[in-house]
C-alpha cells in the first residue's frame, strides 16, 4: 500500500503513556494535521514517524515496507523542527545543500538543486548569506527548502509556524498548502492551532491523552465532531446537557425541545451547537428562554452571551443580522434539531 | 540592565580591590621578572642591576631552541589529545541523565584536587615494570613479560593528558549543554548517521569553543614542569623544567627570567596567531 500506515503504535516513557494504541493510515500525497493540546502525544507520534523515538510497541509502515526499526537517516524524509534547527555555521545555500552533500551528490547537481529550491521559496540570490542574517519568515522558508531538497517520501513538520507573528503565520499556511499540492508530497504537520489545521489539511487528526479522538476532513470534524472534546477543541461551541424521559421527550436545561431525538437507549446526552447556528428570537417564541448577560461587538462579528438556567450560551451573528438586544433583556434561544450535534455524555 | 561608562571616582571603587591585588601579585612580580631578565649575573647566586642582552643571547643557542620547540610540541600534543578525547566524551555526557552527569563531573573534579606530584607518582607506578599495568597484560596472556613503560614520551603525554582532561571537559561542558539538540536530530533526518552528524554539525558549530579550549589546554600544558621530570627522560624535559633548574639549582635568576619572558612572548604570539586564523575562518 502506498503511503504511511501506523498500527497499534504505543509509546511509554517510564510509567507514562505518551501515545496509546494509535492506528492511522495516510494515503500517498495527503496533507495531515495532527492537532491537540500540548502533551497530547502528537509530537511524540511525529518523532516516531521520523525515527527519532522508537515505539514501545506497534509498527510503522511506509509504502508497504516496515520502517519501525529503520534508523532516521535511512528513511529519506524531510523534517522541519519547531526551532527550525538551521545549522548556524553554514550559509543559506549550504544549509539547503546539506542533505545532498551527505549523500555525496555531484557539486553541480547540488548547486542546481539549491538554485531551484531558492527560487521556489522566493529567496533567489540568498545562497551566500549566513542564516543569522535572515528574518523569521525567511528562516522558515529555508528550513522548508532544506527538508525538501532530496524530494523526500515524507514531509514532517513540528509546529513549524509557531514562532511567526499572526499575519505571517496565516500567509505561510496558505503558501505551505499550495507548495504541498504542487509537489504532491505526503505531509504531516503537528500543530496546536486549529485554524492552521483547518487551512491546510486534507485530514485533521485530533488527539488527546495519547489517543486519536477523530480523524476526518476539516469540515467533517467541524460539522460532525465525534465527541465533546473534539467539538470543544475545534472552533467555538456551546456544550449543553440534554435529557430524555421514558417516552422519548427531550428536555434541555429543564425546558422541552420538541423534535429533538437522542440515540435509542440514551437518557442523557450532550448537545454541541456552534455559536453561529444559535438564533436569538423574541422571548417565548424560541425553545429556551434566557437573559442576555453580555454583548461583545468585535465589528466583524457580534457575540451575544445568554444565560439559560445558569448555563451560558454564546450566539454569534454578523453585523447585518445584528440582533437588537441589550444586557438584561429576556430573549428566546432557538435550538432546532438540525443545528444540534448529539454527543455521548 | 543599563550599562553606562563609570563617571565619578566612586564608580571605580568596586574594581579597586581586584585591580590592586592584580597589580601587587601579578603586574609587579612580572615587571620585576622582566627587569631581572636584563640584569648581570654574579657568580655565587647574586645579580646586579644592569641592562645587558647576555641572558637572551645565551638563550638563542641550538640547545635551548630545541627545548623550546619540544615544549611547544608537547603542549600542542597534549591540547590536541585532550580535545579529541574530551569532545566526544562531553558530548555523550550532556546527553545522559542528570544524575549520571553529576557523578561524572564530581569524579572529574576530584581529579583536579590531586596534586601534580601525586599524579606523577601514580602514573610512574602504573607504568613501572614491577607493579605496572603490563603485569595485567601478562596475566591476560597478551604480553610475554612485564616491562617498564616509563620513562618515555608516551608516559609524559599520558600523565599530562590525564591532568588536563578534567579542565577540558569542564570548559567544553557548558557550550555542549547549550548546543541545540535538535541540530543533530535535524542532521539525522536529513540523512546523516549519528557519527556524521557529530562531525558535520556538532564540531563545526562549536569551532570557536574548540579553539578556545585548545588554547587553554595548550597554555596549561606549557607550564607543566613536574610530570616531564617524573615520567620522562632528560630529552623530554620542557622549558619550564630548565627555568626551574636555572632559577633554583643553578641560581641564575637573570637567565631563568629571560627564558620565562621569552616563553610568555612565544605563547602570546601563538595564541594571537590562532585567534587571527579563527577570525579569518569566520569571515570566509
Amino acid at each position: 500500500m502506498s503511503g504511511l500506515a501506523l498500527q497499534n503504535v504505543v509509546k511509554e516513557f517510564g510509567s507514562f503513556t505518551a501515545v496509546n494504541d494509535v492506528d492511522l493510515t495516510v494515503p500517498h500525497g495527503t496533507f495531515v494535521c495532527m492537532l491537540g493540546p500540548s502533551g497530547c502525544g502528537k509530537t511524540t507520534l511525529l518523532r516516531m514517524i521520523a525515527g527519532l523515538d522508537l515505539p514501545t510497541s506497534g509498527s510503522i509502515g511506509l509504502d508497504g515496507e516496515d520502517i519501525t526499526r529503520v534508523p532516521t537517516h535511512k528513511r529519506n524524509l524531510g523534517m522541519v523542527f519547531q526551532s527550525l534547527a538551521l545549522f548556524p555555521h553554514l550559509t543559506v545555500g549550504e544549509n539547503i545543500a546539506y542533505p545532498l552533500r551527505i549523500r555525496s551528490a555531484p557539486k553541480e547537481d547540488q548547486k542546481k538543486r539549491v538554485d531551484e529550491l531558492l527560487s521556489m521559496i522566493h529567496l533567489s540570490g540568498y545562497a551566500d548569506r549566513p542564516v543569522s542574517k535572515l528574518s523569521g519568515g525567511q528562516r522558515q522558508r529555508v528550513a522548508i527548502a532544506r527538508a525538501l531538497a532530496i524530494s523526500p517520501k515524507l514531509f514532517l513538520l513540528d509546529e513549524p509556524l509557531s514562532a511567526l507573528d499572526a499575519k505571517l503565520r496565516e500567509a505561510m499556511q496558505v503558501e505551505l498548502r499550495q507548495l504541498q499540492q504542487r509537489l504532491g508530497i505526503t505531509t504531516i504537520v503537528v500543530t496546536h492551532d486549529q485554524r492552521e489545521a483547518m487551512t491546510m489539511a486534507d485530514t485533521v487528526v485530533v488527539m488527546n491523552g495519547g489517543e486519536i479522538r477523530q480523524a476526518a476532513s476539516p469540515i467533517e470534524i467541524y460539522r460532525r465532531p465525534a465527541d465533546s472534546f473534539v467539538a470543544d477543541f475545534i472552533g467555538q461551541t456551546n456544550l449543553i446537557e440534554a435529557e430524555a424521559d421514558t417516552s422519548g421527550r427531550v428536555t434541555v436545561l429543564g425546558q422541552p425541545v420538541p423534535g429533538l431525538q437522542l440515540p435509542p437507549a440514551a437518557a442523557k446526552a450532550m448537545l454541541s451547537v456552534r455559536p453561529e447556528e444559535v438564533r436569538l428570537t423574541a422571548p417565548g417564541a424560541g425553545a429556551l428562554s434566557g437573559t442576555v448577560t453580555f454583548v461583545r461587538d468585535l465589528g466583524g462579528t457580534i457575540e451575544t452571551f445568554v444565560d439559560v438556567a445558569g448555563r451560558q450560551i454564546v450566539a454569534v451573528s454578523t453585523p447585518r443580522a445584528r440582533p437588537q438586544v441589550t444586557v438584561g433583556q429576556q430573549v428566546g434561544v432557538a435550538l432546532t434539531p438540525d443545528v444540534c450535534v448529539v454527543l455521548a455524555r | 540592565m543599563r550599562r553606562e561608562p563609570p563617571r565619578t571616582l566612586g564608580d571605580y571603587l568596586p574594581i579597586l580591590f581586584p585591580a590592586g591585588m592584580l597589580t601587587i601579585f601579578f603586574v609587579v612580580p612580572f615587571g620585576t621578572m622582566i627587569a631581572v631578565s636584563f640584569f648581570q649575573r654574579q657568580q655565587g647566586g647574586f645579580y646586579t642591576p644592569a641592562f645587558v642582552y647576555d641572558n637572551y643571547a645565551r638563550f638563542l643557542s641550538g640547545f635551548f631552541g630545541g627545548v623550546l620547540g619540544f615544549s611547544l610540541m608537547l603542549a600542542i600534543a597534549v591540547a590536541a589529545c585532550c580535545v579529541v578525547l574530551a569532545l566526544p566524551f562531553t558530548y555523550l555526557l550532556t546527553r545522559m541523565a542528570r544524575r549520571v552527569q553529576v557523578v561524572w563531573l564530581v569524579a572529574l573534579l576530584s581529579v583536579l584536587s590531586l596534586s601534580e606530584v601525586i599524579i606523577g607518582f601514580a602514573w610512574s607506578t602504573l607504568f613501572s615494570r614491577t607493579a605496572g599495568i603490563t603485569n595485567i597484560l601478562v596475566a591476560l596472556g597478551l604480553m610475554g613479560e612485564a616491562k617498564a613503560l616509563t620513562p618515555s614520551f608516551a608516559a609524559v603525554l599520558t600523565g599530562m593528558v590525564y591532568q588536563a582532561f578534567p579542565y577540558t571537559v569542564l570548559v567544553l561542558f557548558p557550550a555542549l549543554v547549550r548546543l541545540d539538540p535538535t541540530l543533530t536530530e535535524a542532521a539525522r533526518t536529513l540523512g546523516a548517521s549519528p557519527l556524521r552528524a557529530f562531525f558535520t554539525v556538532v564540531v563545526p558549530a562549536l569551532r570557536n569553543t574548540i579553539t578556545a579550549t585548545l588554547i587553554m589546554v595548550f597554555i596549561f600544558a606549557l607550564g607543566s614542569y613536574l610530570l616531564p621530570q617524573l615520567l620522562g627522560r632528560p630529552q623530554h624535559w620542557t622549558l619550564s623544567v630548565l627555568i626551574t633548574d636555572q632559577a633554583i639549582y643553578q641560581s641564575n635568576m637573570p637567565f631563568a627570567a629571560a627564558m620565562a619572558v621569552f616563553l610568555v612572548l612565544v605563547t602570546l604570539g601563538l595564541v594571537a596567531l590562532t585567534v587571527i586564523a579563527g577570525r579569518k575562518g569566520e569571515a570566509a
